[in-house]
């Protein structure tokens, strides 16, 4: 006795859907991939492979017409149907034995992925010769970070994700004894020299004021983030700044620098004390710290003889892990990466204008396995379904 | 006589394809054979002067051969040799190609011709290089065509003078006796300078003399990053890349004091030739290369099998055997006379060799698998079609496997010639495509899996065609034809999923995501998806047998998109294969395929091969042949 009526589901298990799934399948990685020149890779991937439906918005209208099914719709109707022809239609035979093991692998495939859109997580780490770190950065995202520096071993931070950053919020904390205004919020900002004379209060220490920016999509480019604060005390004010993603990372304040070339000290937070304690304010990537540190020893960046084009990036790194006992020495270079406790460590990148920086792109992945499985499945069933359609054929046909 | 015709025929063409590998001489008698077989560093790798030689003629005129006057062309080595060591004549040979009208009318040239002499450009060349700076600043994808040609004659020229001046400085009347001179001059020479930074008195005759070799050799070594480097590593076990540009090195010899052995030889080389005399020049280069064998044995080698290679031309001839073999296969399907279609096989057997040869013959030169690039993926494909063509035909044998072959063959080798127009394709690869195993698993099944997915689509055209414009659609070839697609679109179904997977893992291990949607991976996964609507819409017996035949028809589009489509986006990781003018003739070909697939759905009363078959209209209206059929459960 089935509990759903077959009836209602016999459509479901049809061919017909399938073949039609997968022409839509067809269409949307087509209009996918066209739409990555127009809209950036992680724009056209949200609009049509993370969603739900495509949706067209005539100008001048906030309308929102869905004009084609996305990536998740078409998924996972695929995988209904894949389902339902399991439960209804197959029947498990030694002849259909390998369409089983391709279904199967197809399934875990599509779940993979889902898992990993939804799990995985992936940050970066900016590493100068010799210089330890225990955390890694996210690539796009900020966080306003509050740090008591006043601790002889360890600084304590709080931090507030961007999503809190609105512009007359209020923040508080139970470790922090103010409170923190948002004055003004830019989620992209452009920056220039401030103009002192007209902000008469020492909020402008920084020498630089910063200006909203239109939010940028392109793969290129991202968005630096700024923000005016003020610290409260018991309905006091002790002070207004400017903080900003141009001052948190290396290459922006190189690029300040540059361009701002007679501002001799460009400090990345603001440091202000407050009763007995001192604190600094910093609009900084957001940080994942671990429980253990890299330092890079040495990095190569090798061309060819007289090319531009790179033949080798190589990172020697020390890991020091004190809860594991762990102190070794790692390589990691182009497609040999390192996995430590979850994470996997790539050589990324390096700095075009500093020859001790590496950077690490580092990733977290829970169902990283998934697709490696999927795959063997996959390849197993087709080899085995098209050997037993071949075999008989190449018999029949031998003079 | 015709039992051993294909024989003949076949006899005849491998001699062609051997006698390559004879040697080569110059009219005068200078061994110029020898002397494309030098090896040095050009582009990152190690190869013969040939090799440079080509791929610079290739850069500067789209061909790989000078044409002097009607009918007498001068090979790329003998153009080189005279570029370096008689510039004054290679000045006044046409071999920089110009196009276009504004661009001739900018440098007042005549529109009549196309190639012109340095002589002839040179009161333009100021104008050429601001041009191009103005040009070279701008976005690559907004430069009209006037301003790429711009570009590209002053890379031209560029190359054209690292070339020029790649073993003497400008003016050298006899470059071994000067090179003695300039020895001699070394030590009052530096004495003086010494002297004269000192404040002290000098000699300002030897002053005067060693600023006038250094000058020379300065303007040498400011072109090193375009020109061979000819002068051999001095550790060559150690430092193997190491090797020097001619200038430099000569710069080097005032602390030194010795001179390269490598440039004393090609001095040598180069006084012999200027005086015409050929023995001396044969005897400078052979025994340079007694001294190349003894201490860089690894690059001399390289340079004299790549030169083989290179005389070899194993593609080009490939192409002209599938040609034949594709006229005669086509001829008996007209005459229908067996010899036709034996002297078919035997000739796409033939090309298959020398395809095979050739393919070895460049990984083991490469120390590569065969697919590195655009250009050799072009030949991969064509490789793998010309095989899954042989076994069709080998168990069907009606002809259609060998036409399948010959013509997929062709047209790949016809891509890889153009391809290789670019310039060097054996260049290096970048840092994340230099895993041997990555590019011997994930890109050699993907390829695979392009090659077979166009065979399938070739297939279907053939029903498709036969059938709309000829009577030659009987039953039983429309089944076998059928029955093949579907075969070789099982294979490609295979060999493009687990391609695009092995994809995911190799970019799970270098990028750390197994999948990020860029357009190289999503054109592959294109192919899968395309090839799985086929396999179902068939076991599900959902379309008629015409209209299956037009979804396999558009998985040509699907593949040529995926191929070669997702580079032109100009975005994404994988878009190193840039280019822009095979965008003309991805769309007439995707064009021609939408054509084909418009005939497939022409009721079938228009069908010649069905039309008036005598079949009563079935009971659903339609008439009842082959192409309105569902395949029948097997």
């Amino acid at each position: 006795m089935r509990l759903i009526d077959r009836k209602w589901i016999k459509p479901l298990t049809s061919l017909r859907l399938t073949v039609g799934l997968l022409a839509c399948a067809l269409v949307l990685v087509f209009i996918g991939t066209l739409a990555q020149v127009e809209e950036g890779l992680y724009q056209a991937q949200a609009r049509y492979f993370k969603s739900f439906f495509i949706y067209w918005t005539p100008s001048h209208s906030s309308l929102k017409i869905p004009v084609f099914p996305g990536g998740y719709f078409i998924g996972s109707l695929l995988l209904l149907n894949l389902l339902a022809a399991h439960a209804l239609r197959f029947q498990l035979t030694r002849k259909k034995i390998g369409i089983f093991c391709v279904h199967l692998g197809v399934i875990l495939l599509l779940l993979g992925q889902v898992l990993t859109d939804v799990l995985s997580l992936e940050t970066h780490m900016r590493l100068t010769e010799h210089v330890p770190k225990n955390y890694t950065e996210h690539a796009t995202a900020y966080e306003l970070a509050v740090v008591d520096t006043s601790g002889s071993d360890f600084d304590q931070v709080v931090v507030f994700p961007e999503s809190f950053l609105k512009n007359g919020q209020v923040l508080a904390h139970a470790d922090l004894p103010f409170q923190v205004r948002v004055e003004t919020f830019y989620p992209n900002s452009k920056p220039e020299l401030a103009r002192t004379a007209a902000h008469g209060t020492p909020a402008m220490a920084q020498q630089l004021e910063f200006f909203p920016e239109k939010i940028t999509r392109k793969m290129t480019d991202k968005n630096i983030p700024a923000a005016t604060v003020e610290i409260m005390a018991a309905g006091e004010s002790l002070g207004r700044w400017a903080v900003a993603g141009w001052l948190t990372e290396a290459p922006l304040r190189r690029y300040l620098r540059k361009r701002f070339g007679e501002l001799r000290m460009i400090s990345e937070g603001i440091s202000f004390p407050f009763r007995d304690r001192n604190y600094r304010l910093e609009l900084r990537p957001i940080r994942h710290y671990q429980p253990y540190t890299i330092e890079l020893l040495r990095f190569t960046h090798e061309l060819y003889k007289g090319t531009d084009i790179p033949k080798n990036f190589a990172s020697r790194l020390r890991l020091s892990d004190p809860q594991q006992n762990e102190k070794r020495e790692v390589e990691i270079y182009m497609n040999n990466p390192l996995r430590y406790r979850g994470e996997t460590f790539y050589q990324g990148g390096f700095d075009e204008l500093d020859p001790r920086v590496s950077i690490l792109q580092v990733v977290r992945n829970p169902s990283w396995l998934a697709p490696y499985f999927a795959c063997g499945l996959v390849a197993a069933g087709l080899i085995i379904q098209f050997l037993t359609h071949l075999i008989p054929f190449i018999k029949r046909k031998k003079p | 006589m015709k039992k051993w015709t294909p024989w003949l025929v076949t006899a005849l063409l491998a001699l062609w394809v051997v006698a390559g590998f004879r040697p080569v001489k110059s009219k005068q008698g200078f061994d110029t054979g020898a002397f494309g077989q030098l090896p040095a560093l050009l582009n990152g790798r190690v190869q013969p002067l040939d090799s440079v030689a080509r791929n610079a003629l290739l850069q500067i005129r789209a061909r790989q051969t000078v044409q002097l006057e009607k009918r007498k062309r001068m090979p790329a080595t003998e153009w080189l040799l005279e570029l370096m060591m008689k510039p004054e004549v290679a000045d006044t040979r046409p071999v920089f190609r110009i196009d276009h009208p504004e661009l001739l009318g900018m440098l007042e040239l005549p529109q009549t011709n196309k190639f012109f002499s340095l002589i002839q450009l040179r009161p333009h060349l100021g104008d050429v290089q601001t041009q191009a700076q103005a040009v070279g600043e701008k976005d690559a994808q907004l430069r009209t065509p006037f301003e790429r040609q711009v570009l590209q004659l002053f890379n031209a020229v560029l190359v054209y003078h690292s070339l020029r001046l790649s073993v003497q400085p400008d003016g050298t009347e006899d470059f071994a006796k000067e090179l003695q001179e300039y020895r001699a001059a070394i030590g009052p020479g530096v004495e003086a300078v010494r002297a004269s930074e000192a404040g002290k008195e000098f000699d300002q005759a030897a002053f005067d003399n060693i600023l006038r070799y250094l000058g020379g050799f300065d303007t040498m070594s400011r072109l090193s990053k375009k020109s061979p480097l000819l002068v051999p590593p001095a550790e060559p076990a150690a430092k193997p890349d190491e090797w020097g540009n001619t200038g430099l090195s000569l710069l080097q010899t005032v602390h030194s004091g010795t001179i390269p052995p490598a440039i004393e030889a090609y001095a040598a080389m180069s006084t012999a030739y200027r005086h015409d005399r050929p023995a001396d020049f044969n005897r400078a280069v052979g025994e340079y290369r007694q001294w190349l064998q003894a201490h860089v044995p690894a690059a001399a080698r390289k340079g004299k099998f790549e030169f083989l290679f290179n005389s070899f031309q194993p593609f080009y001839k490939t192409m002209v055997i599938y040609v034949l073999a594709f006229v005669l296969a086509c001829v008996f399907w007209v005459r229908w006379t067996p010899w036709l279609r034996s002297s078919a096989v035997m000739l796409v057997m033939l090309g298959l060799v020398v395809h095979t040869v050739g393919l070895i013959y460049r990984m083991a030169l490469e120390g590569r698998p065969p697919v590195t690039n655009l250009y050799s993926s072009a030949i991969f494909i064509g490789w793998g079609a010309v095989i899954l063509g042989v076994v069709l035909e080998r168990f069907y044998r009606d002809g259609i496997g060998v036409v399948t072959a010959a013509a997929i063959g062709f047209v790949t080798l016809v891509i890889a010639h153009n391809l290789a127009l670019g310039g060097d394709t054996m260049e290096m690869l970048r840092a994340v495509l230099d895993t041997n195993f990555w590019l011997a698993t994930h890109v050699t099944t993907v390829t695979l899996g392009y090659a077979a997915t166009f065979v399938a689509g070739f297939l279907a055209i053939l029903y498709i065609l036969r059938g709309v414009l000829s009577r030659s659609l009987t039953d039983t070839t429309a089944r076998s034809l059928s029955r093949m697609v579907y075969g070789i679109i099982c294979f490609a179904t295979l060999f493009s999923f687990v391609g695009t997977v092995l994809g995911g893992i190799w970019a799970d291990q270098s990028w750390g995501r197994f999948w990020g949607w860029d357009p190289k991976e999503n054109g592959a996964v294109m192919i899968v998806i395309w090839n799985a609507a086929f396999l179902h819409a068939r076991w599900g017996k959902i379309l008629p047998e015409r209209f299956l035949m037009a979804m396999a028809v558009f998985g040509n589009v699907v593949t040529s998109f995926s191929w070669f489509g997702v580079n032109m986006l100009g975005i994404g990781l994988h878009s190193y294969g840039f280019m822009d003018q095979a965008f003309k003739w991805l769309l007439a070909f995707d064009i021609s395929q939408m054509l084909i697939i418009a005939l497939a759905f022409l009721p079938t009363r228009f069908w010649a091969s069905f039309r008036g078959e005598g079949a009563a209209p079935a009971p659903d209206g339609k008439a009842a042949g082959p192409a309105n059929r569902k395949r029948q459960p097997a």
